[in-house]
Order: structure tokens, then C-alpha cells, then sequence
């Protein structure tokens, strides 16, 4: 097997008192969906927000691509080529699809915004990832439905030689047919060689998408498993009480 | 999509639709706006001899500049979703200063302008300090402003009330013209290059391979555009003086080219630049512009600057007009008719939306209003009822078109 492009070894994060993340190992590999699962509050999105350079763990280290790396802040965490989508969109209404995606980092010319640049590398991107629910890319993101903001978003964090992609719950509001298109492009970002962290609450999803499941239990790694050496009623229990005696975790 | 749909958006009957598609997402553009002015008029026209000489139509337009200038300035801020209620009397401080530069300083007019327009950029830091980094809101900074300026404003208009000013140019950017053949070489070239700058865009847009819009549409509305404005110069260039042996009024005003540079430069600004995007993405949704990095409190207060120092123009505009300044220079109901002239011409009160002509088509309809009623006798009071129930249809246009996006 290859090496993984990112691996997270004995992170600790503490608010103050209260000790959030223990020691908790994370592999992450190319062209792989690992999903990330665990009850309310076992800690998934500071993990999340430690990758991101959200948050700075007190201990552990982060291995990318072999490498020892810092990830002191957001900025350092994008150089390296994470990408986040958050649980609640970053999107702008008043803004079209192409400005959205572009948004904080345009292309210009001359100092002057090169639409037609943006333009191109928008409808590429999409296309790349086989988007055909929107209409026009030059449409205001506020006449959007849920699954396609959630398509725009991650469309979003692709754009950008990304190497991997963490998404916090991304179905979390959508209906039946869009949660569908979602993990959909969640499977495509994979198969264009992305590593993709997915974070859900919902064992289906999990089950449709992931190559890798990693189950948080109060801030612990219960276990990170293969999708094929492992049942959805194991899965549960790993979330709900940490260990599986018949998946072998004690 | 495919490549292959390099064509333009259709039909007229697609960009009809496409409209109206865009109409309920809450984005009616210039149209309703212009169809009041179109109205306006005509009702105003056939009830007064008066409205629609070319001596009017001139009277018109400087009387409406300064508060048009006001609201482009407001558009930034109310771009970003917040308020400048102190814009009319920090155009006041400005004009006292240019004023006071000129007048008692002997200061050539560009020192005072400029030295206005410094101070004008000042006030907006502060508020926008204020604001941006003390997260008071923007209603209470400006109120307290408000009064502040106004304070600063009597200081420095003094006990006597009103300083004069007699430097011929600033007088001149309201009460003179450019000459008639200076007007018309000044159309031409603003309309072939208005022309030419759309084909262009149209044309690259083609040759890049994107989607282009309607060439037909595009060509109807740029030509009215063009037209409109040829018939405007044409009264503008007949003689409107009353005794035109004694002195000849005719040509363009002066202020007309100061606020076309200013629409300009700002539309400019906001549409092709990173900086005017940002700007749109604070007011949209301004965690988001935060986590996509950027500088949320800088442009917040780059908008509160801009908003001032535009103001400070305005106050060249008062100074121009009253040949003085006084302790009610944008003062009254100048700041509330330019806020009205920003909503009326499409630019939304809850951030995001608005574009540079909103301003100077709200502005023209406020002044429409406002002149034509004082030519049919109303009272002042008619007038401004009347003028707060325009501000409000557009407002309430304004809220119940953001309803329908978020019920849709
Ligand atoms: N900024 C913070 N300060 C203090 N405590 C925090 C902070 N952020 C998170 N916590 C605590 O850390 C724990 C883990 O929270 P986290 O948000 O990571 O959970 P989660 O797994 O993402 O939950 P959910 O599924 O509800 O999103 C919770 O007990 C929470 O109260
Ligand atoms: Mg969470």
C-alpha cells in the first residue's frame, strides 16, 4: 500500500480544562474516503479544525506526504493543500457561482478581475467533477437549492490543486435525491485522486462512500477500520461505547 | 455543459424570461427606477408649464448633484449593509473647510479640495474604526456623528453664519457650462466609447469561448441609452437664459462630466476589481468573505472612508451652489433624500446589493419629485410626504423581494 498523505499521530487539544481530543491517530490516504464518525461533542470538528490550522493541538505530530509539517494557521494548512467545508456554508448569496468559487482568491489581470479566466476554470472544475444541475454558472448563489450550495462549496475546494478535503457533514440538510448527488461528487473528488475526510452522522452515507471509517469516542480514536472488515452494528458501537468485542476493539 | 455553447443567451423572449427569473430572486435592476422617472415626468410635464423647458431640465440637475454624490458614497456603505447617517453633514465640515481654505487662507481650490476631501476620508475612518473594530453599529456611530459634524460644522461656520466663497472655479461646477460644441464633442466621445467598450466586452467574451449576452438586447439598450442622453444634451445645448443678450446659458453643467467621472471610477471600482467583489461578499455574507481571508474590517472601513470622502465632493457641489457655506450646508433633508435616492434606484438596505447608477437614478427621481411639486405650489410638507412614500414602496420593494429568496 502506499503511503498515506496525511497522518495525524497522538494529537492532544485541550479548552482550558476540559481535554477535548486524546491522543488520537488519523491515517488519510490518496484517492480514499475516510469518514469520520462519533456521537455529538466526541470532538470530530476540532479534529477537523486542527488540520485546518484552526485550532493548534498542545501535542502530536502531522506526517503530509511523508513530511513533518507545522500547520500553525489557516494559511499554512491551505499552502499545503486542505481544504475545508464547513458544516454551515461559507457561501455569499448576492454573489454568482463563479465569484463564489473564486471569492477571496480571484484571478486578475493587470490588477483588474479576469472574468473570463474565472469563468473558464469554474465551468472546468465542474465539469471535471461531471456537475450538471446548474443552469448557468453565472447564476446568484441565493437561487440555489441545498445540494447544489453544497456542489458550489465543494466545487469551491477543489479549485485549488487541493490534495486533501475535509467535509463536515455535507448532507446534513439535504433531501433523498440530493444527499444522493453529494455523495455522488463526494465518491468523484475520491476517484480524481483526492483524499477526502467526511464527516456524517448518517451510517448510510458512510457505508455508500467511505474506503476508511474512523470512529471518535469521547475525544478517543475508538479505531480506524477498513469499510469492508466492518458491520454498521459495529460501527455503532464503537460510537456509542467506544469498543466492539466482534470487531476486535476492546 | 458543453463546449459547443458558445452562442448567445437565445432569444428576446429567453432574456425576457431570464428576467423575470432574476425579478424574483429579488434583482429588478434600473427598470423600476427608470419607468418612475419615465412617469414622473410626464405627469409632472403635463401638469406644469414649467417642468419640461430646458431651463428646468438644467435646474434639475444641479439641484439634484450633490445629493446624487451623497449617495454614491452611501452605496458603498449601505453595500456592506450598514449606514452613514452622518453623510450630509460631514459634506457640511467639508465644504466648511474648502470654504474657509479658500476664502480666508487664499488656497488655490485644488489645496482645498483636496485638504476637503483628506478630512472627509478622516471622518470616515473614525466611524469606520468605530464601527468595524469597536462593533458598535454603524446607526449609532453615525447618529452620534451626526451631531458631532454638525457641532463642527456651526464651529466652524462661526457666529456670522455664513462664510462666502468667490473662487470662479468652484462657483462654476454649478453655475456654468461647458460650451455647446464642448458638450457635444464631450457626448460623442462618452457615447462612442461607452459603445465600443460593450461591443468589446461582448466580443472577448465570444472569443473566449463564453456565454455572451443577447447582442440584440444589448444593442437596443445601449442605443436608448445613447439616445436618451443625445435628446438631454440637445435641451441642455438650447439657450435657457431669459435675457440671452444680456448673458447666454447653454451647454452642459460642469457638475454632469464630475459625476459621470465619479460613476465611473466607482462602478470601476466595484465591478472589476478584487477589492469592490470583497465588498459585495461582506455585505452578502460577511462570515463567509472572513474564512475565504478576507480582511472583513478593512473593507469595512475602506467603505465608511470612501462613503466621507465622497461626501467631501458633494460639499464642493454646496459650496458651488450657495456660493458660500452656511451652518445648514447638508444639513435638513439632504442626508434622508440621499439614502431615499440610493433605495429608490435599487440598492438594497440589508447589504450586497446596489450598484453607482442606482444613486443618480434615485437621486434623479427624489429631485423630480422635489422640483416638480414646488413648481405645481405644493407645500414642502406635501413634498416630503410624498418623497417618504417613494423611499418607501422602494424599501418595502426591497424587503419583500428578499422574503421571496429566502422562501424560495
Ligand atoms: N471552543 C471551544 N471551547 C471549549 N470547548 C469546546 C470548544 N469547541 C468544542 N468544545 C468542546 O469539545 C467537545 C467536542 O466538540 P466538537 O464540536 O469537536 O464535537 P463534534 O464531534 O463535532 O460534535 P457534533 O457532532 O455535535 O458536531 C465538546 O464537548 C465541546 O463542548
Ligand atoms: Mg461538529
Amino acid at each position: 500500500m502506499s503511503q498515506p498523505i496525511l497522518q495525524l499521530k497522538a494529537i492532544n487539544k485541550s479548552f482550558g480544562p476540559v481535554h477535548v481530543l486524546h491522543n488520537v491517530d488519523l491515517t488519510v490516504e490518496k484517492g480514499k474516503v475516510t469518514a469520520l464518525v462519533g456521537d455529538n461533542g466526541a470532538g470530530k470538528s476540532t479534529l477537523i479544525k486542527c488540520i485546518a490550522g484552526i485550532y493548534t493541538p498542545e501535542s502530536g505530530e502531522f506526517i503530509f506526504e511523508g513530511n513533518n509539517v507545522e500547520i500553525d494557521g489557516p494559511r499554512a494548512a491551505t499552502s499545503l493543500g486542505i481544504e475545508v467545508v464547513y458544516q454551515d456554508l461559507a457561501l455569499c448569496d448576492n454573489l454568482d457561482i463563479v465569484h463564489n468559487m473564486f471569492l477571496g482568491r480571484e484571478k486578475k489581470r493587470n490588477k483588474v478581475l479576469n472574468e473570463h479566466e474565472m469563468e473558464s476554470l469554474a465551468r472546468k472544475t465542474l465539469d471535471g467533477l461531471s456537475v450538471r444541475t446548474v443552469k448557468s454558472i453565472r447564476q446568484k448563489v441565493a437561487s440555489l437549492s441545498g445540494g447544489q450550495r453544497q456542489t458550489v462549496a465543494i466545487a469551491r475546494s477543489v479549485l485549488w490543486n487541493s490534495k486533501v478535503v475535509i467535509l463536515d457533514e455535507p448532507t446534513a440538510a439535504l433531501g433523498v435525491a440530493q444527499t444522493e448527488q453529494v455523495l455522488n461528487l463526494v465518491k468523484r473528488l475520491a476517484e480524481n485522486g483526492l483524499a477526502v475526510i467526511l464527516i456524517s452522522h448518517n451510517l448510510n452515507d458512510v457505508f455508500e462512500v467511505a474506503d476508511s471509517i474512523a470512529a471518535l469516542h469521547l475525544g478517543r480514536m475508538a479505531a480506524q477500520i477498513d469499510k469492508s472488515k466492518i458491520a454498521p452494528q459495529q460501527v455503532i458501537e464503537l460510537i456509542t461505547t467506544g469498543k466492539s468485542e466482534s470487531a476486535g476493539v476492546k | 455543459m458543453s463546449t459547443t455553447q458558445v452562442s448567445e443567451a437565445g432569444t428576446i423572449k429567453q432574456a425576457a424570461q431570464d428576467y423575470w427569473a432574476k425579478v424574483k430572486t429579488g434583482d429588478i435592476g434600473p427598470l423600476a427606477a427608470i419607468l418612475g422617472l419615465v412617469v414622473l415626468c410626464i405627469v409632472f410635464g403635463s401638469m406644469s408649464p414649467v417642468f419640461l423647458t430646458q431651463g428646468n431640465f438644467a435646474n434639475l440637475l444641479t439641484q439634484a448633484a450633490a445629493v446624487i454624490v451623497i449617495a454614491m458614497g452611501l452605496v458603498f456603505v449601505l453595500l456592506i449593509g450598514e449606514i452613514d447617517l452622518s453623510a450630509g453633514y460631514a459634506s457640511g465640515v467639508c465644504s466648511a473647510v474648502l470654504v474657509i481654505l479658500v476664502t480666508k487662507k487664499d488656497q488655490p481650490w485644488f489645496v482645498a479640495l483636496a485638504a476637503a476631501i483628506v478630512v472627509g476620508c478622516v471622518l470616515g475612518y473614525l466611524i469606520g474604526v468605530l464601527v468595524a473594530r469597536l462593533g458598535i453599529p454603524s446607526f449609532v456611530v453615525t447618529l452620534a456623528s451626526f451631531l458631532a459634524f454638525q457641532g463642527i460644522l456651526l464651529l466652524l461656520a462661526g457666529e456670522g453664519g455664513t462664510i462666502r466663497i468667490e473662487d470662479k472655479t468652484v462657483l462654476a461646477i454649478e453655475n456654468s457650462n461647458l460650451s455647446v460644441t464642448a458638450s457635444w464633442i464631450f457626448y460623442i466621445v462618452v457615447s462612442a466609447i461607452y459603445f465600443l467598450a460593450g461591443l468589446s466586452r461582448i466580443n472577448s467574451r465570444r472569443k473566449a469561448g463564453l456565454k455572451t449576452e443577447l447582442k440584440k438586447l444589448w444593442l437596443i439598450k445601449t442605443l436608448a441609452l445613447i439616445g436618451a442622453s443625445g435628446l438631454a444634451v440637445l435641451t441642455l445645448n438650447l439657450e435657457r437664459s431669459n435675457n440671452p443678450d444680456l448673458v447666454s446659458l447653454k451647454g452642459i453643467p460642469y457638475v454632469v462630466p464630475l459625476i459621470l467621472a465619479i460613476l465611473i471610477v466607482g462602478t470601476f471600482v466595484l465591478d472589476r476589481t478584487a477589492f469592490g467583489r470583497h465588498i459585495y461578499a461582506v455585505g452578502g455574507n460577511a462570515e463567509a468573505a472572513r474564512r475565504a481571508g478576507i480582511n472583513v474590517k478593512r473593507i469595512r472601513i475602506a467603505c465608511f472612508m470612501i462613503c466621507s470622502g465622497l461626501s467631501a465632493i458633494a460639499g464642493l457641489i454646496f459650496a458651488s451652489r450657495q456660493n458660500s457655506v452656511s451652518p445648514t450646508t447638508g444639513g435638513s433633508s439632504t442626508l434622508l433624500y440621499a439614502v431615499g435616492a440610493a433605495v429608490i434606484g435599487g440598492t438594497s438596505l440589508f447589504g450586497g446589493k446596489g450598484k453607482m447608477r442606482d444613486a443618480i437614478l434615485g437621486g434623479l427621481v427624489v429631485a423630480v419629485i422635489d422640483n416638480g411639486m414646488g413648481l405645481l405650489g405644493y407645500a414642502a410638507g406635501i413634498k416630503f410626504i410624498v418623497t417618504g412614500l417613494v423611499l418607501l414602496t422602494s424599501a418595502s420593494v426591497d424587503a419583500i423581494s428578499r422574503r421571496g429568496v429566502a422562501n424560495s
